[in-house]
């Protein structure tokens, strides 16, 4: 017989598990928590500096390591800091599992200090999510909330414990078995023949890959479907690295910000096999004009993406992987040249330009500099804004789980915890951090968290004391009225940096800004690399909001390289 | 006398032709969930009704809804729901609301 506390009981479930790492911040409806965490001989605390920071560094962790991850916060502000990280989660489908702390069950609904309802509060932003009446219920509850944060679709998962809970004493005969993600059903034999006749058939087929491939671990799946069945391939931004940048197959990303040859080419396409997608508004434009003449095969494990935006005529419902390594054997391997020919045409005629990429301090340069300092193993992160689109289009990507972004929520503030996450699961592995000024300074509170815990995470900042995006809008469809969209106060970044105790470089007013970058790089630990850009500089291409894709905009690098 | 199910009006005037049987879990916060899902998606719900069923672990809840173009999107949110354990749709209406007719004359 076992006979201990509740939250005893609740860490070592999170032992059990094999949680070993878990940020938050304590406070008053927390502390038996903490209390207990502080025993344990196997999970480490890190201490945040903002809940919603907690719950970047979580999905961090849980985005490189596809296994869900916890995070803790306590009642009231604690806990309703933690939303925007939770509905973060819930668009990208990130497994993450908020432990919060709640006011005694006796106080529940008397207003007490720090009591909010975050149950009722989470209900949208979280897949599932559960208030703890009892101190048996714990026995349950945890194992449950982690099988249900990782089967299916993944999301997060929030647990809301009464302190009063977390003190009761509980006796039990034995632990529960720990939570495991469900096995995804099979897939319909019929169905795959379905679909294979379907690619068989076709003349002009399109491979279209978004998350659910990384999710669903099936990066290596897809390729050898696309490499099979010769098949040109597009990638969401959340599904970039399931097959490398550079491969022949690939024409990156598609959508708003994608070179024109891949939304030209999905326009020309007979046959959409969307693997992992949901036919997101970012990728597809308008979507009534989204591949026009294309019949689709949609393979997904969420039924209801189903049919949700774009019917398919064939619906292959469960694991991606499971579907493509199913349609492998039935796909004919004659890819079609005429086909490959005229997307590779393209490919030549309408390429993403990337501007002054040669220069290390333009937007494209430290991209490409990055990436090369860093090597082919790196995670890269990024916050929201002009910097992210540039590096989904010029990053050469080449592994699955090594890109992290805000695709759905499109939070700003994402990129600096969610690096330090990362860089806390795989500190084997460089981190780079992209971000803008106005991103940066939404969790900038987290450098200190990164200082502390010497994350190897290198912030590159691309600064034009604006939010860029915004001014790009407003410029392109609002008439050019620039309205709230630049800062007037110009931050000093490079010090603050180094208030929080990290290391910082100023490729403004280096003499050889590669070389400065190169010795940032080599330096283990954080550091932040600064570098001014040019506001008025916007990113091209890009599909007017509510316009079809074929409608997108390439101003001036494409003016150029046409003249 | 109760009014046929296919004659229950709903809010707009137009007919209410669908009636949704749900299996959930019983317990505090089941129906937010649920309620919670119909109204972000701006899906009006024109009747409840939701009793236990059983030993009280479970409960079935009678939905009355508008049969727009978006039924079949909602029911499979529905169906995702972790306390719902089944849902079973009832085209051109069902009985249950009928019965509970006379308790809202106006």
């Amino acid at each position: 017989m076992f006979r201990m506390t509740g939250a005893e009981v609740l860490i070592r479930l999170l032992e059990r598990q094999g949680i070993q790492t878990i940020p938050g911040i304590p406070g008053g409806a927390n502390l038996p928590l903490y209390d207990a965490l502080s025993r344990s001989p196997v999970i480490r605390h890190v201490l945040a500096r903002h809940e919603q920071g907690a719950g970047f560094m979580a999905q961090g962790m849980a985005r490189v390591t596809g296994k869900p991850q916890v995070f803790f916060a306590t009642s009231g502000p604690g806990a309703t800091n933690t939303l925007t990280a939770l509905a973060d989660a819930k668009l990208d489908s990130v497994p993450v599992i908020c432990i919060t702390g709640q006011v005694p069950r006796s106080m529940i609904g008397t207003d007490a200090f720090q009591e909010v309802d975050i149950y009722g509060m989470s209900i949208p932003a979280t897949k599932h999510n559960f208030l703890v009446r009892s101190v048996e219920e714990l026995l349950t509850v945890i194992p449950e909330a982690f099988r249900i944060a990782a089967s299916g679709r993944p999301g997060p998962v929030l647990v809301d414990v009464p302190k009063d809970v977390q003190c009761a004493e509980v006796a039990f005969a034995s632990w529960p078995e720990p939570g495991l993600p469900a096995t995804p059903r099979d897939m319909p034999a019929g169905d795959l023949i379905r679909a294979a006749e379907m690619i068989n058939s076709s003349k002009r087929p399109m491979l279209y890959l978004g998350g659910g491939v990384i999710q669903a671990g099936a990066a290596g799946a897809a390729r050898a479907f696309a490499e099979k069945g010769g098949i040109p391939t597009v990638m969401t931004l959340m599904g970039l690295g399931a097959i490398p940048s550079d491969h022949p197959l690939s024409l990156g990303m598609l959508g708003m910000h994608a070179a024109p040859c891949a939304n030209l080419a999905l326009e020309e396409c007979d046959l959409l096999i969307a693997a992992g997608v949901r036919f997101d508004d970012r990728a597809t434009g308008k979507v009534e004009q989204f591949c026009p003449g294309a019949k689709v095969v949609h393979m997904d494990i969420d039924p209801a993406e189903l049919g949700k935006i774009r019917p398919a005529q064939q619906a292959l419902v469960g694991d991606v992987g499971q579907a493509l390594q199913g349609l492998l054997p039935l796909v004919e391997d004659r890819p079609n040249q005429e086909w490959l020919d005229r997307v590779q045409a393209l490919k030549q005629e309408q390429p993403m330009r990337l501007g002054d990429a040669k220069e290390v301090r333009s937007a494209y340069g430290l991209i490409f500099e990055a990436a090369r300092l860093a090597g082919p193993e790196a995670v890269v992160a990024t916050d929201v804004g002009q910097h992210q689109m540039r590096t989904a289009q010029a990053y050469p990507f080449r592994t699955p789980r090594r890109w992290l972004t805000s695709g759905g929520l499109g939070t700003m503030g994402f990129g600096l915890p969610a690096a330090i996450g990362a860089s806390m699961a795989r500190p084997d592995l460089p981190v780079i951090c992209f971000s803008g000024d106005g991103s940066l300074l939404m969790n900038i509170q987290e450098m200190a968290t990164a200082v502390e815990q010497h994350a190897n995470v290198k912030i590159v900042l691309m600064n034009n004391n604006a939010l860029g995006l915004v001014r790009q809008q407003q410029e392109l469809f609002y008439e050019g009225n620039l309205f709230a969209s630049s800062y007037g106060c110009c931050v000093d970044f490079v010090r603050i940096a180094e208030g929080f105790g990290m290391r910082a470089v100023n490729l403004d007013t280096s003499a050889d800004p590669a070389a400065e970058m190169a010795r940032a790089f080599d330096h283990p630990g954080p550091c932040l690399i600064h570098a001014t850009v040019d506001a008025a500089q916007n990113v091209y291409p890009i599909v007017p909001p509510g316009a079809a894709n074929k409608e997108m905009l390439k101003g001036e690098e494409y003016a150029d390289a046409c003249a | 006398m109760p009014m046929p199910a296919h004659e229950t009006m709903s809010s707009d005037g137009g007919k209410c032709c669908a009636v949704l049987e749900l299996a959930v879990r019983n317990h505090p916060g089941v129906m937010t969930h649920i309620c919670g899902l119909f109204a972000r998606r701006a899906y009006n719900v024109e009747g409840i009704a939701c009793m236990p069923t059983g030993d009280g672990s479970s409960s079935r809840a009678w939905l009355m809804v508008n049969e727009d173009e978006r039924l079949d999107q909602v029911v499979k949110q529905v169906e995702k729901l972790h306390d719902v354990i089944e849902v079973r749709r009832h085209e051109g209406g069902h009985p249950v609301f009928g019965g509970l007719e006379p308790y809202f004359r106006s």
